[in-house]
């Protein structure tokens, strides 16, 4: 049965795409397809009735951002979302930094659902509107 | 055209130093040696995402100005602040950083580099229970059991496993290359039988006899082999996993159970329980037989710690490990670095002030508290009324509450790129790359100095990061001159 929303953890990390991005140009082209991407796991997908490069909104208590899910590529992680490090990830991720400076970046709960006809922002606009600059 | 040899790729803490650019009227047209970030840097440098003049945010845009009046007005920002933060450092020279630390002291601010999102845990942890480790060459000529946990180099240091690990020709130990290609060609092979199994092509072979399930819990064949072995542990299947002899998949935010249960194999008890963060003991038991068997191990770790729960107590448990597993063969363990000198500004930071990073001058002398002194929590508790951010982009990489209040309060950026920060910025400066249009120092993950080079001229105007903080530092002594002055007159 299709589910409405799924319950999964949150991961943030590196990707080569996202490396080769940041390279370029922080307002590439390339860096905004690499950090706008969620990797999901395949059967997750399709508990959400969802395909490969359809948008979903990923929502977590420090907030939510839509991004584009892509099947991860190697291997099974069910209950896991990968989204590459950047400025779409750290919308959404635990900022407790357990008083030792550093933010949770990796295990955060968080919560995905299909939102095919909203739009990824660009980092321009998801920077407008987060911070209004 | 001229071709330069030797020179070291400023992107990840490998910093590879054998690249080879060809330079045709001063510009990089071609790259020898490198990975793809190396050719996405060496190449793509000069792109139109280069910032070409110096801007300051005037009614809400950022508006060009003349290099002087941004100096100026950054000098003026940080001399007026009771509180700022200086954070980064990471992608830049020593000789910068050393600027930095002196800018610092002399404005009372809080000196912060990217180890702080990224490496800061491991630091604790070192300053705590002490790291044995060594440097990248003993591991390329000595080691023959390499352990990526939580970390994938094929993604963050793409030339790690073939020039300092597995994948290179050791003094005392063979490359494993060969071994890789056959496993690759071997896969290939069972796909394609898969393939045409599964389209009737050819006939389903019978079920095997039951003599080779006889053996319970055999270790895995690549574990057995001769010659270097790569141990992957991670929380999915990473590039790196792919390419390991054995790969073992935790639970996110269950490393630290995994390592304790590992430590107590080692040990030889037994465990009375089936699996430990999500992993199956047998599997376990199959690492740490690797592990005590091996001349010369190493275990190299990433984020997958570092960011996970329990943070720096992860790295206490791998280090903790490490001195369990000394008594039984020889063992080394060592950070992957990110930024190409984020080791370097640890180290100039701490030879300057004593600490590596998190450092307050703001009573007039060095102080360093992780979770009172970090940027990240300073900013969480909009304490701070200025930053300034050189050679990094916490736009991009610090949590949303944290960079709300950075965009709020006056914010300068020193950066070759137009990046989340510099487009939240109020003063942004362009400055050229170091290791591409400036020379400095760097240290590699292993903390071996390296030399950056210079090899071509930056655009005209554009000032080196060392340049632009000695420029602002003796504004700011400027102003503060003139400051006291009015103040003696009154």
């Amino acid at each position: 049965m299709v589910q409405q929303k799924l319950r999964v953890t949150l991961l943030t990390g590196r990707t080569i795409e996202q490396g080769v991005g940041k390279e370029q140009g922080k307002s590439s082209q390339e860096y905004f397809e690499a950090c706008s991407t969620v990797y999901m796991d395949e059967e997750d997908m399709k508990k959400l009735g969802i395909k490969n490069n359809t948008n979903v909104l990923v929502s977590t208590p420090h907030g939510s951002v839509v991004l584009k899910a892509v099947k991860h590529p190697r291997g099974s992680m069910p209950g896991i979302i990968y989204i590459p490090y950047g400025p779409w990830a750290n919308a959404i991720v635990d900022d407790s930094t357990t008083s030792i400076g550093m933010p949770s970046f990796k295990g955060t709960p968080a919560e995905v659902e299909p939102a095919p006809d909203k739009p990824i922002l660009s980092m321009e606009e998801l920077l407008k509107n987060l911070y209004g600059k | 055209m001229v071709v330069i040899k030797s020179v070291t790729c400023p992107i990840c803490g490998s910093l590879c130093d054998d690249i080879e650019l060809t330079i045709e009227n001063n510009e990089v047209v071609k790259v020898k040696n490198g990975c793809a970030l190396c050719e996405s840097k060496f190449l793509g440098y000069k792109g139109e995402h280069r910032i070409k003049t110096p801007m300051i945010r005037k009614n809400g845009k950022l508006v060009p100005v003349s290099l002087d009046e941004a100096i100026h007005k950054a000098a003026e920002i940080l001399a007026n602040a009771n509180y700022p933060i200086l954070y980064g450092w990471s992608s830049t020279s020593c000789e910068a950083q050393r600027i930095g630390v002196e800018l610092a002291e002399e404005i009372g601010g809080v000196l912060d580099n990217t180890a702080v999102v990224c490496h800061g845990p491991s630091i604790l942890s070192v300053q705590e229970v002490g790291i044995p480790t060594c440097t990248l060459g003993q591991i390329r000529h000595r080691a023959d059991l390499i352990i990526y946990w939580g970390c994938d180099p094929w993604s963050a240091h793409p030339r790690h496993l073939e020039r300092y690990t597995a994948f290179t020709e050791g003094r005392f130990e063979q490359s494993d290359w060969k071994s890789y290609i056959q496993k690759v060609k071997a896969t290939a092979g069972k796909k394609k039988i898969d393939s045409a199994l599964r389209r009737g092509v050819v006939k389903r072979p019978k079920a095997q006899s039951l003599r080779q399930y006889e053996l319970v819990n055999p270790p895995p064949p690549t574990l057995m082999k001769e010659g270097r072995k790569i141990i992957v542990v991670d929380v999915r299947k990473s590039m790196t996993a792919e390419m390991a002899d054995y790969f073992i998949q935790v639970e996110p935010n269950k490393d630290y159970e995994v390592m304790q249960a590992i430590r107590a194999l080692i040990r030889d008890q037994e465990l009375d329980v089936d699996k430990v963060g999500g992993v199956p003991v047998e599997y376990l038991e199959e690492v740490a037989d690797a592990m005590v068997n091996c001349n010369f191990g190493v275990i190299f770790f990433g984020m997958g710690l570092t960011q996970s729960a329990g943070k720096f107590r992860n790295i206490d448990v791998a280090i903790s490990l490490l001195r369990d597993l000394n008594k039984r063969t020889k063992f080394v363990i060592m950070p992957m670095r990110g930024h190409f000198n984020v080791t370097g500004s640890n180290v100039v930071f701490t030879w300057q002030s004593g600490y590596p990073f998190g450092v307050d001058f703001s009573l007039g002398y060095p102080r360093y508290n992780p979770g009172e002194t970090t940027s990240v929590d300073i900013l969480l508790r909009g304490e701070s009324d200025a930053t300034l951010v050189i050679a990094a982009d916490p736009g991009a990489t610090f949590p949303r509450r944290a960079v709300e209040h950075m965009a709020k309060t006056p914010l300068i950026v020193i950066d070759p790129h137009m990046n989340a920060t510099a487009m939240l910025g109020d003063v942004v400066i362009p400055s050229a790359f170091v290791g591409i249009e400036a020379e400095g120092t760097a240290y590699r993950m292993d903390h071996v100095p390296l030399p950056l080079k210079k090899v071509v001229e930056p655009p005209q105007g554009i000032l080196s990061d060392e340049e632009i903080l000695r420029r602002i530092l003796e504004e700011v002594r400027a102003i503060k001159a003139k400051k006291m002055v009015k103040v003696e007159a009154a």
